[in-house]
């Protein structure tokens, strides 16, 4: 007890730990922040609201489906509903560039594209969106990844990317 | 070491026990379904061959996992440690007990509550119940009650604790009973976001009160709650390992300075950051998206300081018993006490929990896993090891100091630990990958008709660490129920290992023990952090969603 001076005894090593974690927590901010403004890894930003009740009326989701808007280039409009996606098929060419537009008639669900950064949550009232290329042909499964009711196993529909 | 001690009254320990009887009593049902949602995946489907009998569907099973171990088992638990650590760190009985017995019986009463609805098949909505899933209102009653228990036994401890402050000016708080305090005041702000979204949207809409929801507000109040809600399970983990384990493992504790910084950081950053969970949601912008995720990294720094501190007084420990070398202390450390084991190994598995959690608070790397299997493999090394191996290690010393009864079958308590250890290295590694290859989380995957050949293996792997799993607990069960029904009785009270500090906590920093600064810096932090973004979903809300019940089946 000969030295009751008030301090915060950082130990040496423990200085050096606590730099260390900083200087790597840096790092890897910067490089997220690198991957998505200079590599466009983007997370859905707010698009448009809808209301959940009157899709018919929408003049997007009226009737959901590919719609080409340039060469290789499409709009996905897409509804998600327990326990189907409508349209659950749709066909493009390899080398096309798909911007997905997905929406909720009733409850929650997901919208993963399988093997692509496409992951996004639907939400009734919302409308997600996010753009892929698809460079290889094959079958890409987009599949529900939220509970949405007794047979959301089954909710799922795909992408048939043509050579 | 006698001078340190204070006796608690029989009635004490009695209130104390009756908080870990209701959580181990839920662990043992909720852990039930875990293995069989494992064994499910592996294409072992017991659902529609056995458990038929007694329950209505997979997801009914899963509300009860859900809502069972990781609001009950742990709230629960909690509630009676922390009521522990109050009253034997400051020394001194709670000043209203009835106020504290009145916020008990409010979470019996919730509990029973909510129970009964989910065992009719009335709201399978899981343990985030998202609207405009609609669960019966007394599902969503019975968790408000448990949620308002809990505080009542918060405003319990703040007024022990104010009554103390008056008798001890000058003394720097018992760490115990600081950090307890600390992890009651961070869940208090945390489940503003539930209150709001229970008391305001689910429980009018759910008796009729109210026409529709705006889904999307209801997540971004849920996920107020919903991220901090991990670390009110994750402090008192903590606490034990900054403060129980040095002592149990015969060393002190590195620093108190900085256990007490990293305390009040988690009260700081542990709120402000629930947008990290809404990356891939189309109604928040990119741009808050990212400001969470900035705050999300920064709570990995308090967690880093305790990595440091942990493993410091552990070395303490192993060289006070002979350890020498640069790693030869780790060996002499007590592996054989199943509580030390048990914290120890918790303390392993959640190393790579943390690193998955930095993976998934990554802002665009979310993208590969949100929604996958890889979250709930990544929450059973956190919540499911970190947190509920700790909570099961601290009940080994805890039990026979509130009965007097030694712990029965020690070895079992050993084998049911590396158990534990065992089957999660296998089910959690499993889940991760076949997350990261796609497969969605909540989902019955034996009756996905996407499956690609190359999951087999991974899936069969989750059933079998679920089986080990499945043993694990219920010879954690058993321990408890022998060590309480035991005949055998020992001579004296065993002393609840509390750990010394290397240094004395006086001459920790006296602003490290003033409540103000740190309770205006979260404020300020969580209206930059939400203040906007709430501000604008709340005045552009579409309330268009009605409920939908009808899609529970069974």
């Amino acid at each position: 007890m000969a030295n009751q001076r008030e301090s915060m005894h950082i130990d040496p090593y423990e200085r050096t730990w606590i730099l260390v974690s900083i200087l790597m927590l840096i790092v890897f901010f910067g490089a997220i922040t690198v991957a998505g403004l200079s590599f466009g890894v983007r997370v859905p930003d707010p698009v448009a609201r809808v209301n959940p009740n009157k899709l018919e009326e929408s003049i997007t989701f009226a009737e959901p489906g590919l719609k080409e808007v340039a060469p290789k280039r499409y709009e996905a409009y897409i509804v998600a509903q327990t326990w189907t996606f409508n349209p659950a098929e749709i066909t493009v060419p390899a080398g096309s560039i798909v911007k997905f537009y997905v929406t909720s008639r009733d409850v929650q669900h997901g919208f993963k594209l399988q093997n692509t950064n496409v992951n996004m949550q639907i939400v009734p009232g919302q409308v997600s969106s996010l753009m892929v290329k698809f460079d290889e042909p094959g079958e890409y499964d987009f599949i529900c990844t939220e509970y949405c009711g007794i047979a959301h196993a089954t909710m799922y529909g795909k992408v048939i990317v043509t050579p | 070491m006698s001078a340190n001690t204070y006796q608690l009254t029989a009635k004490e320990k009695r209130f104390i026990g009756w908080h870990f009887i209701f959580a181990v009593a839920a662990l043992a049902i909720g852990s039930l379904f875990g293995p069989f949602q494992a064994m499910e995946h592996a294409g072992w489907n017991f659902y529609d061959k056995f458990l038929n009998h007694f329950f209505h569907s997979y997801y009914e099973g899963l509300t009860l996992h859900g809502v069972l171990n990781a609001l009950i088992w742990t709230t629960f638990f909690i509630t009676g440690f922390l009521t522990f650590t109050m009253i034997y760190g400051l020394k001194r009985p709670l000043r209203y007990p009835k106020l504290n017995a009145l916020g008990w019986w409010m979470m019996v009463v919730g509990l029973v509550t909510a129970a009964v609805p989910i065992l009719r098949n009335q709201a399978s909505v899981l343990y985030t119940f998202y609207p405009p899933m609609k669960a019966h209102p007394a599902f969503y009653i019975g968790v408000t009650l448990v949620v308002v228990g809990s505080w009542i036994e918060g405003y319990g401890f703040y007024l022990t604790y104010y009554q103390w402050r008056k008798e001890n000016p000058n003394t720097r708080t018992p760490l115990i009973s600081f950090m307890a305090l600390i992890t009651m005041v961070m869940w208090q702000i945390a489940t503003l976001g539930a209150a709001a979204e229970l008391l305001v949207d689910l429980i009018p809409w759910s008796l009729g009160l109210r026409a529709g929801l705006d889904p999307q507000l209801d997540r971004t109040y849920f996920w107020w709650t919903g991220h901090p809600l991990v670390y009110f399970w994750l402090l008192p983990a903590y606490m034990s390992w900054y403060a129980f384990l040095p002592r149990q493992a015969g060393g002190k504790l590195f620093s108190d300075s900085l256990a007490r910084f990293s305390f009040w950081l988690f009260l700081l950053l542990s709120v402000p950051v629930g947008f990290h969970h809404q990356y891939v949601d189309p109604g928040v912008p990119e741009g808050w998206k990212m400001v969470h995720s900035l705050l999300t990294y920064s709570v990995f720094f308090p967690s880093m300081i305790t990595a440091f501190t942990v493993v410091a007084s552990l070395e303490n420990a192993g060289r006070n018993r002979g350890g020498k070398g640069l790693l030869g202390w780790l060996a002499k450390l007590p592996w054989n006490d199943p509580s030390v084991l048990a914290q120890l190994l918790a303390g392993i598995l959640f190393f790579f929990g943390g690193i998955g959690g930095l993976v998934n608070a990554s802002y665009n790397i979310n993208l590969v896993t949100h929604n996958t299997a890889w979250v709930p493999g990544h929450f059973h090394l956190t919540v499911g090891t970190g947190v509920t191996l700790t909570f099961m290690g601290i009940l080994y010393w805890m039990v026979p100091y509130l009965t007097k009864r030694p712990l029965w079958c020690k070895k079992c308590a050993v084998v049911q630990v590396w158990l534990w250890f065992i089957g999660m290295i296998i089910f959690s590694n499993a889940m991760h990958v076949v997350g990261l290859l796609g497969a969605p989380r909540r989902t019955p995957l034996g009756a996905a008709p996407y499956i690609p050949e190359e999951w087999a293996g991974h899936l069969l792997r989750v059933g079998i660490g679920g089986v080990i799993l499945l043993f694990a607990v219920y010879l954690f069960v058993a321990v408890m129920i022998g060590s309480v029904l035991t005949k055998k009785k020992l001579s004296e009270e065993p002393e609840p290992p509390v750990a010394d500090s290397l240094l004395d906590p006086q001459t920790t920093p006296r602003w490290l023990d003033r409540w103000v600064p740190w309770l205006v810096g979260a404020a300020i932090l969580l209206i930059i952090a939400y203040g906007p973004q709430l501000v604008y979903q709340i005045s552009t809300a579409q309330f268009t969603s009605p409920p939908f019940d009808q899609i529970f089946g069974g």
